[in-house]
């Protein structure tokens, strides 16, 4: 019983991460339709943002705060960036974009080496969130998996209320649907877009602030990522928020449960059969864009 | 346009016949050296020396330390003379974590170069790729890792562990420490799934119990499931065959499923001194490790080594069991050439029976018949300030036993 919980947990904590590192992506590729291969790197810029900061800040708990949003902010800029010096001139051409920014991404990598050199680098957590909740019946949930929900959780909520309550959010869902009509609407759709990667990078940028409290910093991480991220956006159905949180979730349990019955690499295979028999099944996603209504 | 194409297409197959062309010519040379061996060029004052390590990619951190070692042993070589009157001129070639240009770049030293030695390679996939180069042009290689054992050429000097210096030292520590049961963590590739075979063979020999055997990817960073079961399963201590980033994870999950060095104690085989420092000694401390040389390791050689360490690279830079191994092969090379007195690699080859060196880790002797070197073994403690400090020693080196020939419970292994 406790094994069963325990492994619940596991693939609930595995989904929370694959939400967080999607969710940036399931803006920008599922509703924008870019296929950003620097995302992972995006990842990494958070990742490394969280490094840099702990250098000059010492309480570990403080600089995790701090790191949060100064990662989202960094992300974001460079995602607007990138938005503005390549990914507009291939809004007609979305496979390029593929190409476009896998190149930006492996720039991105060389650029992560020099900087930082290519062995990996790690952070302290806060003492805080080294330790577990001991819960009944022996029983443990750790502290950095129960944050990285939360932070997962609070982003889905807040990028949800963004996008129905607010002008922009309003603004965005005009563009996805009609981009010519939201223009004659008096709708800056360029700015739009610069804003829309704005925010879908500056959530890969929180994505790489979980990370580091499970894992290595390295110049190679988004790669390992960016696949992961890219079959919850797929499978959840492109432009469907709750289609990539409730695969993310799915796959997460998936993952953890083929991992408890045989290993970690057959559980991999196991996943991906699964997506692949889902696909033929329902190629356009969990959910579809059939309505006027997103989100 | 269409001429235009058909002038690219001809010139692109031309370009083709021209590099077979080259291919076939290059190996034709390389054959007739390898009738006789290829001879090191002695013609000047000089003797050649090749030094082939990953300086880029995945593998770079780890062997840019050992390439650092090796220079530091042919600056004290050539500081006290040379070997046979010769300096050595080190020719510095980059295995890039790639096999197949770690196979290339050991022909270009062999044949271009004509180098009396090789010193280099770290992971087993580049060893198990350079190896026909080294047997078809019978030149010399000197691998510095410890590794899994089984295999033994007659043109490679393994100066890192065998497995019956490392691996079972570790287990037998465990042993005594009254460890009943163990859990197998690895890496999945061919060092940590023969370990484990051998591993699982001892257990049933020595009435232990592995409870688990689990495998991740080089480079996965989600243990969550792996930490579950090995915390359910109960087992008294951990060994770890995890290589290179995935320890990282590995080591935090351990921790923050309130598992430690004191309940559960992990012994690891392929974290040293450098890496401990990249994973964070608050997720390592009291942790185990079984190696053969650690920087705290007693005796007037090694503070000379890790003193000479310092002053060339840095204060904060530790010196590790590989780059102990790397520096050592440097020195048996120079003591084998100069028994032999010739470079010849055959005529060093015979020498090399019996030599012995006062290492940083202790005296080594080279084992003439497996190419291997009796090494001590020892198991170490991680501590706060990331250095190693041995708990445990074999008291004397440990005779090598690549095929573990001595051990009955491992006749159906090979």
């Amino acid at each position: 019983m406790t094994v069963l919980f325990g492994q619940l947990f596991t693939g609930i904590s595995i989904g929370a991460v694959l939400l967080l590192i999607a969710l940036g992506l399931a803006l920008t590729f599922g509703q924008m339709n870019v296929i950003n291969m620097a995302h992972g790197e995006f990842i990494m810029a958070g990742a490394y943002t969280t490094y840099v900061l702990q250098q000059s800040i010492t309480g570990a708990g403080l600089s995790l705060v701090v790191a949060l949003p100064v990662a989202f902010v960094v992300a974001g800029t460079m995602g607007a960036l990138l938005e503005v010096l390549l990914i507009r001139r291939l809004y007609a051409r979305p496979l390029d974009t593929l190409l476009v920014t896998w190149g930006v991404s492996l720039m991105l990598q060389q650029l992560a080496r020099d900087i930082f050199g290519s062995p990996n680098v790690q952070t302290r957590a806060p003492e805080l969130l080294t330790g577990n909740v001991a819960l009944p019946g022996g029983l443990t949930v750790a502290n950095n998996r129960l944050f990285i929900l939360v932070l997962a959780l609070a982003a889905v909520a807040a990028l949800t209320l963004a996008l129905r309550l607010t002008p922009l959010g309003r603004r965005i869902r005009a563009v996805v649907q009609n981009r010519d009509l939201a223009a004659v609407s008096g709708i800056a759709t360029s700015r739009v877009d610069r804003t829309t990667f704005f925010v879908g990078s500056g959530l890969a940028g929180l994505a790489g602030v979980a990370l580091t409290l499970l894992g290595p910093i390295g110049p190679t991480m988004g790669t390992n990522l960016i696949i992961d991220a890219f079959l919850v956006v797929v499978v959840g159905g492109i432009g469907q928020l709750k289609g990539s949180v409730i695969v993310a979730f799915a796959l997460g349990v998936l993952q953890a449960t083929g991992e408890y019955l045989t290993t970690l690499s057959v559980a991999k295979v196991i996943v991906f059969v699964a997506i692949v028999a889902f696909l033929q099944w329902r190629p356009q996603g969990l959910f579809t864009l059939r309505t006027r209504s997103l989100a | 346009m269409s001429l235009f194409r058909g002038r690219r297409i001809l010139a692109g197959a031309m370009t083709l016949v021209a590099a077979a062309a080259m291919t076939a010519c290059g190996s034709k040379t390389t054959d007739s050296g390898g009738a006789t061996g290829v001879t090191a060029d002695v013609s000047g004052d000089t003797v050649k020396v090749g030094l082939l390590n990953s300086l880029s990619g995945t593998m770079a951190i780890s062997e840019v330390t050992v390439r650092d070692a090796i220079m530091l042993a042919v600056e004290e070589i050539n500081a006290a003379g040379g070997v046979l009157g010769r300096k050595i001129q080190p020719i510095g070639e980059d295995g890039a974590s790639d096999w197949p240009t770690f196979a290339e770049k050991a022909e270009k030293l062999i044949s271009e170069d004509r180098v009396a030695a090789v010193f280099g390679c770290w992971t087993s996939a580049s060893r198990k790729a350079v190896k026909p180069v080294f047997e078809k042009n019978k030149a010399l290689l000197f691998y510095p890792v410890q590794y899994e054992g089984l295999e033994q050429s007659p043109y490679i000097f393994y100066t890192g562990a065998t497995t019956n210096q490392q691996i079972v030292p570790g287990l037998d520590y465990l042993k005594s420490q009254g460890a009943k049961s163990v859990y197998l963590v690895g890496s999945d590739y061919v060092f940590p799934r023969t370990a484990n075979k051998i591993i699982k063979a001892y257990a049933a020999a020595n009435g232990m119990t592995v409870l688990g055997e689990d495998y991740a990817p080089l480079g996965s960073t989600e243990f969550g499931t792996i930490v579950n079961k090995v915390k359910s399963s109960g087992a008294d201590a951990v060994f770890n065959t995890l290589n290179g980033d995935s320890n990282v994870a590995f080591f935090k999950e351990y921790k923050s499923a309130g598992l430690t060095a004191a309940a559960m104690p992990v012994v690891s085989v392929s974290i040293a001194e450098e890496e401990v420092k990249g994973i964070g000694t608050q997720y390592l401390e009291g942790q185990l490790t079984a190696w053969n040389y650690y920087q705290t390791t007693p005796g007037a050689a090694n503070s000379k080594f890790v003193a000479a360490y310092k002053a060339k690279y840095g204060a904060d830079k530790p010196t590790s069991d590989p780059m102990e191994a790397a520096y050592v092969g440097v020195y048996l090379w120079k003591a084998m050439v100069e028994k032999a007195g010739a470079f010849d690699v055959e005529k060093v080859r015979s020498a090399s029976d019996g030599i012995t060196f006062e290492a940083p880790e202790g005296l080594v002797t080279v084992d003439g018949k497996t190419q291997h070197i009796a090494k001590t073994a020892r198991i170490g403690k991680i501590g706060a300030d990331g250095l190693i400090t041995e708990v445990w020693n074999s008291g004397k080196p440990v005779a090598p036993d690549p095929y573990l020939k001595t051990y009955p419970w491992a006749s159906g292994l090979s």
